[in-house]
């Protein structure tokens, strides 16, 4: 009786098995056989809120029914390991055709040949509808001494503050515009006073803080990183220390931000925020959705626009799709990226994600700019992103990872000055990159 | 007084090894709304059924869950194959080959898995196996199978070499004895080595990642993490009710494989 039991465990596994191969048998790098049918292209696609995975299903429909001989397989992947999945795939020469991922990955894969060159390639309403500032987030080295283009922009993320409105009133402070914000000087005020009664005045979730300082460190005009032709080195100036040491003020000299929230990633602190124990959220344009979703009923909130500084400049990066240079089918998955990203889509995209369209005219459409759940803020926003300057230095994601993450982190807790975080920063970086600029 | 105690403590065990699910399953069942509640509750105070629903309508979860559950019993079943007869012969017949091969397989554990992955995924492409369920089989069967040895050859050493010896006198042969003298008692041994592989290969996700591209052969891992977004942001709701999903048919494999265990474990109590 056991042997028979082991004997059809078998075979159902066998079975079982073997239609997992046959499942797969169809489907290989580059899709289809032209000889025998439609052209099949794999669509890698990061889209995870449940909005955003609906409006890049739909597209892909739209698409696979007005092309019949182009059809778009819609595959998702997952931002936590879509680099190594991508590495892979490359390096075995079986990527997708279409690629979502974020401009700062595209710059290695670029230099080494993985991603196809979109230079002249689409088309001029795409090109021109997309301003110039969003394509520098994905113009790279091609590894042979020239520049190419290798992704299209689509989304961007500008960093706001997320308010509790109820407790800006009763403070009686000025409610910014985007015409007319606050600067630094007014939001460290207005932070100190709403910091009463057991509430303070700010949450910085700064688990992963480097991106988040060195993007809003260009209000002061902080690059963090000098450029010498080809090679990248390390900089914290005047300019640079300006957004370290004014976040570090509000922690440890004025008090008004809540050092319990230092160790937080971006959406941990919001329970606290409706709770009302925090007045005022630093964050990309995208938690305004977890807002809404989550926020009890009654609970007023409102989008301040980004800080001025020197200037109301950020970095930005952009999530970009991609052709793989190996794809079969090139031409076909321009095609396709033209379409997907035209800017009637590229505004369904954005709502779903609650990001910024780079598309100008989707940038114009009326769900773009309503003042319902801040989008007219949010918007506006996308006016002051930049290029960041990081996405050009060859060596940052180390740089990032063993350097500044755990300095910035040590600065943050109050473990070591501003002397002692900015000489790391540059001694211990400039020793990592300079085995990138060899 | 000391039998309470125990029973005190036993329960606090109990509770202590229960809390992941039913944390599972009380973050299931509330809304965004509640989850993001300073004050977590326990026992949901709105119980909705939409997580569920919503995991099931965006993600194929059983169709994943049987390739993974197809996965881990092959891989199981190929690694007790494999390991079996390669672990006697690794504990029986000492010599220098045989203590070589037993430190090359400590060695093998040394390696960061992330370095043979592309050369792996190369290879299973050549053989043409990539993207199926035969070829994450392979990796995870390669990936499991040294440390399965390791732990076999344990179990092999403890069964005494003198009662293969005493089969030999009464007249049976090698092949003989080894069934009916050595298989039983290291059937405990078999049993807890097949949960190894069963365990790792269903919790499994680097390799999967690289091998398997197609969403129609994904395993459960791949998707899950389909809940998670930038930032560690990550949709609480559905990834709780799909991982309590998850945990089911793990839970009834134990739940078969267990009185086995332990009456494997007696056998070889008695016996050893």
């Amino acid at each position: 009786m056991r042997t028979r039991t082991a004997l059809a465990v078998a075979a159902v596994m066998t079975a079982a098995l073997t239609a997992g191969c046959s499942s797969a048998g169809g489907t290989g790098a580059g899709g289809g056989d032209q000889a025998s049918g439609p052209v099949s292209l794999k669509f890698l696609s990061l889209a995870w809120q449940k909005e955003s995975i609906a409006a890049n299903k739909q597209l892909v429909d739209e698409w696979n029914k007005a092309n019949p001989d182009t059809q778009v397989e819609y595959v998702q992947g997952s931002w936590d390991n879509v680099n190594d999945q991508l590495v892979t795939s490359f390096e075995g020469g079986d990527p997708p055709d279409v690629i979502h991922d974020d401009s700062p990955a595209l710059a290695g894969f670029a230099s080494r040949g993985y991603l196809m060159d979109l230079t002249g390639k689409l088309p001029a309403e795409l090109k021109s509808d997309i301003p110039q500032p969003a394509w520098d987030t994905v113009t790279f080295a091609d590894g042979k001494g020239g520049q190419g283009v290798y992704g299209v922009p689509f989304l961007q993320e500008s960093q706001v503050i997320i308010a509790n409105k109820k407790l800006l009133d009763a403070a009686k402070v000025r409610i910014p515009t985007p015409e007319a914000p606050w600067t630094w000087d007014e939001y460290a005020e207005i932070s100190k006073k709403l910091t009463k009664d057991g509430v303070f005045g700010v949450a910085w979730p700064l688990k992963a803080p480097v991106n988040k300082v060195l993007n809003l460190g260009l209000n002061f005009g902080g690059t963090f990183f000098t450029t010498d032709g080809t090679k990248a080195t390390v900089k914290v100036g005047p300019e640079e220390r300006e957004v370290l040491q004014r976040i570090h003020d509000q922690l440890y000299k004025d008090k008004s931000a809540d050092p319990s929230a230092l160790g937080m990633g971006t959406a941990d602190p919001l329970p606290g925020f409706y709770a009302g124990k925090y007045a005022m959220l630093p964050a990309g344009v995208y938690l305004r959705q977890q807002v809404v979703e989550q926020a009890p009923p009654g609970f007023e909130w409102i989008t301040i626009p980004p800080l001025k500084g020197t200037t109301s400049e950020q970095g930005a990066t952009s999530q970009t799709l991609s052709v793989a240079a190996d794809s079969a089918y090139p031409d076909q998955a321009t095609k396709f990226i033209a379409f997907f990203l035209n800017s009637t889509n590229q505004a369904k995209l954005a709502k779903g994600d609650w990001l910024l369209p780079t598309s100008m005219k989707a940038a114009s459409d009326p769900s773009m700019t309503t003042t319902e759940n801040g989008w007219d803020v949010a918007t506006a926003s996308a006016k002051d992103l930049v290029v960041a300057p990081y996405l050009r230095v060859n060596g940052f994601d180390e740089w990032k990872s063993k350097v500044a993450t755990p300095t910035l982190q040590q600065y943050f807790a109050d473990k070591i000055t501003l002397d002692q975080a900015a000489e790391t920063l540059v001694a211990e970086g400039n020793k990592v990159l300079e085995r990138y600029n060899k | 007084m000391r039998r309470p105690l125990q029973y005190l403590a036993l329960l606090g065990y109990v509770i202590f090894l229960a809390f992941p699910i039913v944390w599972l399953l009380s973050t299931a069942l509330k809304s965004s709304r509640e989850m993001a509640s300073l004050v977590p509750t326990w026992i949901p105070r709105h119980p909705i059924l939409s997580n569920f629903a919503d995991a099931f309508s965006e993600q194929d979860l059983v169709g994943s869950a049987l390739r993974s559950l197809a996965v881990a019993v092959a891989c199981s079943v190929l690694t007790i194959v494999i390991a079996l007869p390669a672990s006697y012969a690794m504990a029986r017949h000492r010599s220098l080959i045989s203590r070589f091969a037993v430190g090359w397989v400590l060695v093998s554990q040394v390696f960061p898995f992330i370095l043979i992955i592309i050369p792996l995924f190369m290879v299973l492409r050549s053989l043409g196996l990539v993207n199926t369920l035969p070829g994450l089989t392979v990796v995870h069967v390669t990936f499991v199978l040294p440390f399965a040895l390791w732990m076999l050859q344990g179990y092999v050493r403890a069964v005494p070499r003198e009662l293969e010896e005493a089969a030999a006198v009464d007249g049976a042969g090698r092949i003989r004895s080894l069934v009916k003298i050595v298989a039983p008692l290291l059937a405990p041994g078999v049993v807890a080595t097949a949960l190894f592989a069963f365990i790792s290969s269903w919790n499994e996700f680097l390799f999967a990642l690289v091998v398997l591209k197609d969403p129609d052969v994904a395993t459960l891992p791949l998707t899950l993490v389909k809940f998670t977004g930038a930032e560690g942001v990550v949709r609480l709701g559905p990834l709780a009710a799909a991982s309590l999903l998850a945990t089911i048919p793990s839970l009834v494999f134990f739940a078969i494989i267990q009185r086995r265990l332990r009456s494997g474990l007696m056998a070889g109590a008695v016996k050893g």
